[in-house]
């Protein structure tokens, strides 16, 4: 399964090991670790599952898509240029690793 | 030290007592749920989950044991049968009394029943709950052909689904066009062209008089005019009535559904309310609503939770909502409640436009086709009380952003 570290904005980190599919939205959730909402059921509707993407990782991800792009317009916290909404992440092998850090407010 | 207890694991249950929390509060909390699961997202029970792209436990809003972990006692399968004001204190189902220092009613919504003969054959389904959908889904399985009910939001998208499933879908209306409760004739229109392009019958006006069956089981829909549509599978999907008998029995205030302040504070001061089943002088709405919504349940969970920590924040939020349907997203901000003007920005035919409403020049509310910056944009003007002309509107080359500075 693969390894995903998130780190609160307290600077508080929790590895966790993550069903391959799930998105990091759900693997927060899931798991009990604060910062992440994720209200429309992860349905890229809401951006309360704002994540800051660890730059080594970025460009293994796909591009977000039209409406992430817009969506990222609503954050609470500040749009930087590795913000990406957890929901729409998916998890696999080949992010084995990943780190992501949580805003400071989600809504 | 009583603490609190929250009446409902829906959304605005589970997201007051998770920012009770987060507010600080260090008293006891109770969440106690008629349904039999832990709280969990209902959004993906009409789209994901019926369509086999997430499972139960990724409906979760937490695992089980979180819930213990921070001292919330959820009870799940407990109903509160009485509130008793006076003493503080709340009935559950078997019996047993629960102290309250304050009470929280997420109570929600009632699915409103068809009222004709046959409704309650198998193979009539409504959709709200979890349940529900495993029953529809089992249904769906063998059923030859679907009906839908009603066509809202809930009906449209059932209808859609079961329609990428493979199945032959009549969707049924009332009225003369659909949703004709929530939205604007441009976006019925469209909506009505979507399905009819995949394969959707639509029939609105329709006046169903009765459920035909064999053995049971539901077979067929009859409508007044005679018109009789088969049917191994029928979802209705005709509207929720406010859950307000706890709140009526207890002497509480109610205005279609249970009446708060913008703390949500009911008639009692120790008694909140949240979600679906409270009505409340919105101020952006500037007059009292009731919506029905995620976004609004969330955040009246919030200000709820905020004001019994002793943090307390008016509400103040601009409404939003979202549908999908197919491929097509469906996003909407403000009201359009008395909008005598209507902008389209972009082209109906293309897939991607949106609708900006107007209310006597002034912008109030926007739907957007898949076309997320029209949402993202009118949504922020909207929470900064900015407002374009109608004819900047008009004007695609007009960028919304250029008024958000």
């Amino acid at each position: 399964m693969p390894k995903v570290t998130y780190i609160e904005h307290n600077g508080t980190e929790h590895e966790i090991d993550l069903p391959d599919g799930w998105t990091l939205m759900q693997g927060a959730t899931l798991n009990g670790i604060d910062g992440i909402e994720g209200e429309c059921g992860g349905s890229c509707g809401c951006a309360t599952c704002h994540v800051y993407v660890d730059e080594a990782f970025l460009s293994k991800l796909d591009a977000p898509s039209e409406n992430e792009e817009e969506m990222l317009e609503c954050t609470v916290s500040p749009r930087e240029s590795n913000s990406r909404l957890g929901c729409q992440i998916k998890v696999t092998d080949a992010l084995d690793g990943i780190v992501v850090r949580m805003p400071e407010a989600q809504s | 030290m009583a603490g609190v207890v929250i009446v409902g694991g829906g959304q605005a249950g589970f997201q007051t007592a998770d920012s009770l929390r987060q507010e600080g509060y260090d008293g006891p909390i109770a969440i106690i749920g008629e349904e039999p699961h832990a709280p969990y997202q209902r959004p993906p029970l009409s789209k994901a989950y019926l369509l086999g792209e997430t499972d139960r436990e990724r409906l979760k809003f937490r695992p089980e044991a979180i819930y213990a972990e921070r001292r919330i006692d959820l009870r799940t399968g407990v109903r509160v049968e009485a509130v008793d004001p006076a003493s503080k204190c709340v009935t559950l189902s078997g019996g047993e009394r629960l102290a309250y220092d304050h009470l929280v009613l997420a109570t929600g919504a009632r699915v409103r029943r068809l009222p004709v003969p046959g409704a309650d054959l198998a193979g009539v389904h409504v959709l709200k709950t979890l349940d529900d959908v495993d029953a529809i889904e089992a249904d769906l399985a063998t059923a030859e052909r679907v009906c839908v009910i009603g066509a809202g939001f809930i009906g449209l998208e059932f209808a859609a689904v079961a329609r990428k499933l493979g199945k032959p879908v009549t969707v049924l209306e009332a009225a003369p066009r659909v949703m004709g409760r929530v939205a604007a004739p441009e976006l019925s229109e469209f909506f009505t062209g979507l399905h009819r392009a995949h394969g959707v019958e639509i029939v609105c006006d329709a006046a169903v008089s009765e459920l035909r069956g064999e053995g049971g089981r539901v077979t067929a829909v009859a409508c007044a005019d005679g018109q009789v549509f088969d049917a191994g599978l029928v979802v209705t999907g005709i509207g929720v009535i406010p859950d307000i008998a706890l709140a009526e029995a207890a002497g509480l205030e109610c205005d279609n559904g249970i009446a708060v302040d913008g703390f949500c504070r009911t008639s009692d001061p120790d008694i909140f309310a949240a979600g679906d089943c409270a009505s409340f002088e919105h101020p952006f709405a500037g007059k009292r609503i009731r919506l029905e919504s995620v976004q609004n349940a969330a955040d009246q969970g919030r200000i709820a939770a905020a004001a019994i920590a002793g943090n307390p924040r008016l509400y103040d939020s601009v409404p939003w909502f979202w549908s999908d349907q197919y491929d097509v997203k469906l996003q909407m901000a403000g009201l359009m409640d008395g909008c005598d003007e209507t902008v389209v920005r972009g082209d109906p035919a293309g897939g991607k436009f949106s609708l900006l409403h107007f209310r006597q020049g002034v912008f109030r509310a926007v739907d957007a086709i898949s076309k997320p910056a029209d949402y993202v944009q009118g949504r922020k003007l909207l929470e900064a009380g900015l407002s374009p002309t109608a004819e900047q509107a008009r004007d695609t080359d007009f960028k919304l952003k250029d008024l958000l500075g």
